[in-house]
């Protein structure tokens, strides 16, 4: 079987000591929480890490608690608790929709927020075995000089297949990271990078410390995944979108979008906010025209590559359907329920 | 005596396969749960190449390395060998080329898996590559450079040309004839087990192989041959299969290296492949490109067909000539067809080598037929079950192309699955976006011929019985999963009135059992079920002998039941089953018995008569619900019925497990599955992995309806014929068909994906064909027919003569075209 190279575990029980860790260990070292990312990648050679940090023996990171009615989230927290749990399940929906829909429940058992948040991007030249990959002399991202996707491009178009990252962005969430200089935040679009390579902004030696969910007043979001098995594939296309109605959540009157996020995940190497079709929704009730507007400016600026499964056009053509669809949901969120 | 016939106690029961508790508490020892003291672990280097020269190796960096045992390369085993007589191309180590990426070209043997690996690193391999060729149609275009040395020519592996009677001749007696072009995309078996094998040299010069393969007759075979030793110098054991599917029917290079690195070390050798490994394995479906031309009355009644399929074989030839022969074979034995001509190629490509998979070479020629007869169907203004119910062979009948048919339930298959689905008030009835379409299938109940001319049985069982009463049944026959093993405990135990636990079976075993030939073909439970009666009622009839005089009977009066002998006349006058046994012992010496089985010999003696014929024909109908998404071209399948004529179910509950397996199988090809490869990036496998080798998983499978039709086979044990391979086949076109049912396209190829039904949706929207398939079949320059006149037309199953002259030799000059195949 595909045999993990050999490698030092630590187990840190703070955060500091975690730190401390990695300046030690220095740029052969690595975080994981979960592992359900990183050990794979491992056992085909694309990560490399001669230390493995675990983040997992630090409480304080896998606690979820209010602050300022904000909800925060520990990133050690595993997807399956943060599906399941109550306040996120109420106030959060999308995000604990979008964490039910990663991969199986095996898996969603081990993976945390976290890893979710940090996932190396993916690309099927690239998630294949050493010696897979030396059938086509590598590529750009690990090991070689060439994109196989875009031969004449400089930059690497591995795909962000987080389905987490697109709500937490379209939600406006705030990151926490602590590094060996101390605390800084982040707001979630700013700590992703449109580069296969180097897709976070994130050192390599800081943590995740929290992720910041804004209040729930007013805004309303979903979440939605296309895959080819609902049973366990990441997302070809994720579409996550995000409105503040005028006279807020919660008033059942006809209203109008005061505010609007269209943000794409498994379309790019970050997750893919598209401001043009959230302009187009202002000031909409979400009528039908007001959708087909949003849809169309969101399938414009789409740009799958052939690194995943399914055809890149017909992806590209499901961006208009699937941002309908989640459209179409809010506007059946936003009406009263039928009596 | 008192014939077990009367009334089963056994056979027929929905009882727990003897395996069982085993396989769910994880205690069953699969290959890779061998471990024997101071076992050493091999790992294979692979062709990164996928059609090269090998200039040199240097494996002396590896051989120094701490830990490695062993190095070996081609030269070590420079003897060729292949599981067909006509096809001996393989080598266990690339000898001078590679064929694909992932050939296997040297292999180490280390203290470790880790070291194993860590020295495959260090081997160096000059290669000198030359233009690989992608797929079937670029082996037509490109002659050169030939990936062998032979092959019917150039690239191209085979060319088969049969004709029985004159189509021509047909098509003009047709009231409309007509041609459709289909792909079949090829697929792998996906067995949950990774291939594996553990070899043991003994000091006193024996050699034991326990391997995870269906075949370990075959591999015995290779092995003498390859290692140049005795076969009775070899032990084969086939280890319980998590799985084989037809992809461990091959002898495979990780077996013979495995073995002749045990001999080089003097230690135990183990190998367990990786998933990607065992895509590059593979002898799974060959993508086929089909055309096919039938003629047919107003009433749906079929005057010829014509039909045409090139194959995508892979680097080596396996099954493949096999393969090619069963695209055409089997469509004469559903519908009747007077006149029936066959032409159909293989190709040599780049690939890793395709081979038998479920239904082996049927499913893909099935697809095309059922669609196009519902195609027909339309055209002609009829319902398409309608249309089937009326032509159906006729049992007891031969076939144009000479196969002979037995009992056919293919009617009583249709009308359950058409009154169960509620198909006369769903069939062009429902909403649009949701349809139901139906298609039929037959599928062989083991091959009549062996792999290798001999005139032997095709499975033997030996049977022996104990003082205290249990019996232990010997047969080379092996479990992978299908549940051999407890046909083959059900029938001796209802033959000798048993309980099937207090029967031990002993299995896949060269040293201890006789020969069968394998888990392929279907055969197992006709084959060695029949050649277990055979062996029980030998003992029986030893027994009852004994008894009846204990009992003052005579032998015809002794009945064997509930693990007792008694007269049947007076039930509670008898002994037990243990004390029967001991009063013929006493006066026999041990009680041991043997049968054997070999099929009937076929009508048919033209070349290339071996593939199709069988003992029995088994017979399915398939109606498929789905619905399709116009705004994305997802197809769903809710719910699939499906009746299936066995001829007699020997264990009521496994029968419905392979009808299930086969239809989630069919599942997966019709909708998903598909071995792609970058034909622009070295012809290597796009997804070798389990996560992106699209599979359905349980949560996509759809309900299944099973229906099992009973009408048993004069040849088959208890009248069984065969469950585990037919009812794949029906459920592609069935989804096509449906499809069609519900937005209006075809879809002529497998699988059917979202792309390709959306594709179709705005072509409809254009006003263009509503379709998406292959535009056209490729010239291929066929050999000359061999005709053979059907039984109809005074034949008597051999070839008429060649004229000589009379023909032109090739029956076409155009040259092939590159890519016909545009969409
Ligand atoms: C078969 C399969 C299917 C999958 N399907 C999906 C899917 O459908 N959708 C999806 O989104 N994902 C999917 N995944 C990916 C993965 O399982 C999840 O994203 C999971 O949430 C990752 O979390 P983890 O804790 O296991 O990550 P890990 O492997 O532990 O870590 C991932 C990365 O994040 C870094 N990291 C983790 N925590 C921190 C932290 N607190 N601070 C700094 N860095 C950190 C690690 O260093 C590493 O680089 C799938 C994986 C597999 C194997
Ligand atoms: S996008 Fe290009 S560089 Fe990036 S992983 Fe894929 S092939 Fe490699």
């Amino acid at each position: 079987m595909l045999r993990l190279p050999s490698f030092t575990y630590l187990q840190p029980r703070t955060l500091h000591e975690a730190l401390a860790m990695k300046t030690d260990a220095g740029p052969d070292g690595m975080y994981v929480a979960g592992g359900t990312d990183l050990y794979p990648n491992m056992k085909r050679r694309h990560q490399e890490p001669r230390t493995v940090i675990s983040l997992m023996g630090i409480p304080e990171l896998a606690q979820i608690g209010m602050r300022n009615a904000q909800c925060g989230i520990g990133p050690c927290v595993t997807l399956t608790t943060v599906s399941g749990h109550p306040t996120i399940r109420d106030d959060y929906a999308a995000v604990a929709h979008a964490a039910g829909l990663v991969s199986t429940p095996l898996l969603r058992n081990m993976g945390t927020l976290g890893g979710n948040l940090c996932l190396d991007t993916r690309c099927n030249y690239y998630n294949q075995t050493y010696e897979w990959r030396q059938a086509i002399d590598f590529c750009m991202k690990k090991d070689g000089h060439i994109c196989w996707v875009a031969p004449s491009s400089p930059r690497c178009w591995a795909v962000s297949s987080s389905d987490v990252a697109p709500v937490m962005v379209a939600l406006g969430a705030d990151y926490v990271l602590v590094g060996p200089g101390g605390e800084r935040v982040v707001p979630a679009a700013r700590f992703y990078h449109n580069d296969g390579i180097n897709y976070l902004t994130k050192q390599p030696d800081e943590v995740l410390w929290e992720v910041r969910l804004p209040r729930p007043d007013g805004w309303d979001a979903v979440y939605h995944k296309l895959r080819r098995r609902d049973s366990f594939d990441f997302p070809v296309l994720g579409v996550a979108a995000w409105v503040r109605w005028e006279g807020g959540r919660g008033t059942r009157d006809e209203g109008r979008v005061a505010e609007a996020r269209i943000v794409l995940g498994g379309v790019a190497s970050w997750p893919q906010e598209v401001p043009e079709a959230g302009a187009a929704l202002v000031g909409t009730d979400l009528s039908d025209e007001g959708v087909a507007a949003a849809a169309d400016a969101a399938y414009r600026p789409a740009k799958p590559m052939d690194n995943t499964d399914f055809d890149l056009s017909w992806r590209k053509q499901m961006t208009r359907v699937y941002v309908s669809r989640a459209l179409a949901e809010l506007r059946r969120r936003r009406l009263p329920p039928a009596r | 005596m008192a014939s077990a016939e009367q009334g089963l106690r056994v056979v027929g029961k929905a009882l727990r396969k003897v395996d069982a508790t085993a396989k769910v508490t994880g205690t069953t020892k699969f290959a890779d749960d061998l471990f024997l003291p101071r076992m050493l672990y091999a790992r294979l280097l692979r062709s990164p190449h996928a059609h090269a020269r090998i200039r040199s190796i240097d494996t002396t960096q590896a051989t120094t390395l701490t830990g490695v045992k062993a190095v070996l390369t081609g030269k070590d085993l420079p003897i060729p060998f292949g599981i067909l007589p006509v096809s001996q191309d393989e080598h266990a180590l690339a000898l001078d080329k590679v064929r694909f990426v992932g050939d296997p070209v040297a292999a180490v043997a280390a203290t470790s898996e880790e070291t194993a690996a860590a020295a495959l690193a260090r081997i160096a391999v000059q290669y000198e590559p030359l233009r690989p060729v992608t797929d079937a149609e670029d082996a037509l275009a490109h002659p050169e450079p030939r990936i062998h040395e032979y092959g019917d020519q150039g690239n191209m592996h085979k060319l088969i040309h049969l004709e029985f009677g004159d189509v021509e001749e047909g098509f003009r007696d047709a009231d409309l004839v007509r041609e459709d072009t289909f792909f079949f995309e090829g697929s792998t078996h996906l067995p949950m087990e990774q291939h594996a094998a553990v070899a043991d040299w003994s000091a006193d010069g024996k050699l034991t192989l326990w391997s995870s393969t269906q075949t370990p007759h075959y591999v015995h075979r290779a092995l003498a041959k390859v290692l140049e030793l005795s076969p009775a110098r070899i032990r084969v054991v086939a280890c319980p299969n998590g799985g084989g599917f037809g992809g461990k029917s091959d002898p495979f290079s990780h077996e013979i290296v495995a073995a002749k690195l045990a001999m080089v070390t003097g230690r135990p050798v183990k190998i367990t492949l990786t998933r990607e490994e065992v895509f590059y394995c593979h002898r799974g479906r060959h993508p086929t490109l089909m055309w096919v031309k039938t003629g047919v009355k107003k009433d749906g009644a079929i005057t010829g067909m014509h039909f045409r399929s090139l194959l995508d074989g892979g680097g080596y030839g396996s099954y493949g000539v096999a393969s090619t022969y069963y695209t055409g074979a089997l469509q004469t034995v559903t519908y009747h067809v007077p006149r029936y001509k066959f032409q159909g190629a293989r190709a040599f490509t780049n690939k890793p080598p395709c081979g038998p998979k479920r239904g082996h070479g049927t499913p893909q020629p099935r697809f095309a037929l059922e669609v196009h007869l519902d195609k027909i169907a339309e055209q002609l203004g009829l319902d398409p079950a309608e249309l089937r119910l009326k032509h159906l062979v006729p049992p007891n009948s031969i076939t144009a192309n000479w196969l002979r048919v037995g009992t056919m339930g293919l009617g009583r298959c249709i009308e359950k699955v058409v009154q169960g689905s509620g198909w006369k008030d769903k069939f062009r009835k429902l909403p649009t976006g949701k349809g139901i379409g139906l298609a039929c299938s037959s599928y062989i109940t083991g091959a009549g011929l062996p792999i290798y001319w001999n005139a032997m049985p095709h499975s033997g069982v030996q049977l022996k019985c104990d003082r205290g009463g249990g019996v232990t049944a010997f047969c080379g026959s092996t479990e992978i999963g299908q549940g051999s093993d407890s046909v083959l405990a059900a029938i001796v135990a209802e033959v000798l009135g048993l309980d099937p636990l207090d029967v031990a079976v002993v299995t896949g075993d060269t040293d201890l059992t006789p020969v069968d030939l394998g888990s392929y073909s279907s055969r197992v439970t006709l084959m060695t079920g029949n050649a277990a009666i055979q062996a029980a009622e030998r003992a029986r009839d030893i027994i009852a002998r004994h008894a009846a005089a204990k009992l003052d009977v005579s032998p015809e009066r002794v009945a064997f039941a509930a693990g007792r002998v008694f007269d049947v006349e007076r039930p509670e006058r008898g002994l037990t089953f243990a004390d029967a046994v001991q009063l013929a012992e006493a006066a026999e010496g041990t009680v041991g018995t043997v049968g054997s089985y070999t099929p009937p010999p076929s009508p048919g003696t033209y070349r290339g008569a071996g593939v199709g014929p069988s003992p029995a024909y088994s017979y399915s109908a398939c109606v498929a619900e789905v619905d399709v998404d116009p705004a994305t071209g997802i197809v769903r399948v809710p719910k699939i019925w499906i009746a299936h004529d066995v001829g007699r179910a020997i264990n009521a509950a496994t029968v419905m497990g392979q009808i299930e397996g086969s239809v989630y199988m069919g599942l997966g090809e019709a909708l998903m599955e598909e071995m792609a490869y970058r034909g622009n990036r070295n012809v290597v496998h796009k997804i070798p992995s389990l996560l992106e080798y699209k599979s359905p998983t349980t949560l996509e499978m759809c309900d299944v309806v099973t229906y099992v039709v009973e009408d048993p086979d004069p040849n088959g044990p208890f009248g069984a014929k065969e469950c585990g391979q037919g009812p794949l086949l029906p459920v592609p076109p069935a989804v096509a068909n449906a499809v069609y049912d519900a937005v209006g396209v075809r879809i002529d190829e497998v699988p059917i994906t979202p792309e390709k039904v959306f594709k179709a949706l705005r072509r409809k929207e254009k006003g263009e064909a509503p379709r998406f398939g292959p535009a056209a079949f490729p010239d291929i320059a066929w050999p000359e027919a061999t005709r053979v006149p059907p039984p109809w037309e005074g034949g008597d199953g051999k070839a008429v003569p060649l004229t000589p002259g009379a023909s032109p030799g090739k029956t076409r000059s155009r040259k092939p075209r590159a890519r016909a195949r545009g969409r």
